[in-house]
């Protein structure tokens, strides 16, 4: 049976059709900056990777660590980070931020590597404090004309996702192979941090 | 020798082409058209942050603590919304203070985070106290309009829903993680309240 060939003018008439049905919207009316604040303020943590290898760490290490420290950790962080992002909205100066955020990762890093097990006050502690870094660098990063508190809660619902990466991965620490491998991951975090350590201060 | 039927897809595409083309406007932006004071007043609480996350943390919260909680909150937050919404809508113009609405994120975050186990007499104030403010805020902004008081209804019932919805998920959950979870979003609003406190100094 023959199939009735179309001609091309078909084609192009069925080619426009489709495009005029997978129209996108036009985003047409931000107000205040709204549009893109929240995109702005996710996309800033996942951009850099410095950030992703210390926020994944925390919580690959939680997850080593066990309960209490797999949450305590991940709510420890955004906390502390947030007081940093308000010195950094402040205008407030932090010196040494990202020789302190490629620490963080090499800290952090050799944590999960060795499988450290501080008591849990010590650890958040840590956390804690490279998370000064972290929400610095975020806080003095807002792009001027965008919603700060859309950009805020942007930026702390991407690290909650990181942390919430590293945890899921770290789920493989039940098994005896995942431990190995978890401190593999570690090691990388630590080359990752080096790395960026060694861009700092070149 | 029979002939090919000619395609008909062409016809079809020239029918769809000029349907497509002779469509009328969507309406959708409500800059023009509007969707009536009801809707607008319902959209107007689900696009405003600084209103919706207070709310949505003193659901979970209240949901936490159990299903007593979480309808004394269902009902007292609209209430206290409405009546915080009449009497803006004939009060003196005022600005909202950053620094109070920073202040209910901060305490409602940090109180879900810690998990607070607050009596029903103290979750029942805040909700009261929460309604009022905010519907206050929201009446002072809507008192230019005629249709005014019917927004704050529409209003008052996108925060009903959101109530019920978010306290009836959080009472279900049984799993530890799960109400971990839920704590974690509230540090998560904490956060948020720093951070519009840093804002709010930057910009006095």
């Amino acid at each position: 049976m023959n199939m009735p060939r179309h001609s091309p003018l078909a084609r192009a008439m069925a080619l426009a059709v489709f495009v005029f049905l997978c129209a996108q919207m036009a985003l047409a009316h931000p107000q205040k900056g709204e549009a893109v604040g929240f995109l702005t303020g996710f996309r800033h943590p996942i951009s850099g990777l410095d950030h992703v290898l210390a926020m994944v760490a925390v919580g690959l290490w939680g997850a080593q660590l066990g309960a209490p420290a797999i949450w305590v950790l991940p709510v420890a962080f955004p906390m502390v980070m947030a007081v940093g992002g308000m010195l950094g909205l402040m205008g407030v100066p932090l010196p040494g931020i990202e020789y302190g955020i490629a620490l963080s990762a090499i800290l952090l890093g050799a944590a999960v590597m060795f499988e450290v097990r501080p008591p849990l006050g010590v650890a958040a502690a840590l956390v804690g404090f490279f998370a000064i870094f972290h929400g610095h660098a975020h806080g003095t990063e807002l792009p001027p004309g965008q919603s700060a508190l859309l950009y805020s809660m942007g930026f702390v619902i991407a690290t909650g996702c990181l942390h919430a990466l590293g945890i899921g991965i770290g789920t493989i620490h039940r098994w005896a192979w995942g431990q190995r491998l978890l401190r593999v991951a570690g090691g990388l975090v630590v080359m990752g941090g080096a790395f960026f350590m060694w861009k700092a201060v070149a | 020798m029979k002939n090919a039927s000619p395609s008909r897809l062409p016809l079809y595409a020239f029918v769809v082409f000029t349907s497509v083309l002779c469509a009328f406007p969507a309406e959708a932006h409500l800059n023009s058209t509007g969707m009536g004071p009801f809707y607008d007043g319902l959209m107007h609480f689900l696009m405003s942050p600084e209103d919706i996350v207070p709310v949505l943390a003193l659901a979970l919260l209240a949901g936490l603590r159990g299903a007593s909680y979480g309808r004394r909150a269902l009902f007292t937050v609209p209430v206290a919304w409405l009546l915080g919404g009449l009497a803006g809508l004939s009060a003196m113009t005022t600005r909202p203070h950053p620094f109070i609405a920073a202040a209910w994120f901060l305490m409602l975050g940090g109180l879900l985070a810690a998990g607070a186990k607050l009596s029903l007499r103290v979750t029942t104030a805040l909700a009261a106290l929460l309604g009022l403010y905010h519907g206050y805020l929201n009446g002072i902004g809507m008192g230019q309009f005629d249709t005014a008081a019917v927004a704050l209804l529409g209003l008052v019932f996108a925060v009903f829903v959101l109530i019920a919805l978010a306290a009836a998920f959080v009472v279900r959950l049984r799993a530890h993680w799960a109400r971990i979870a839920v704590r974690v979003a509230g540090s998560w609003i904490a956060a948020s309240g720093l951070l519009m406190l840093g804002w709010a100094v930057r910009t006095r």
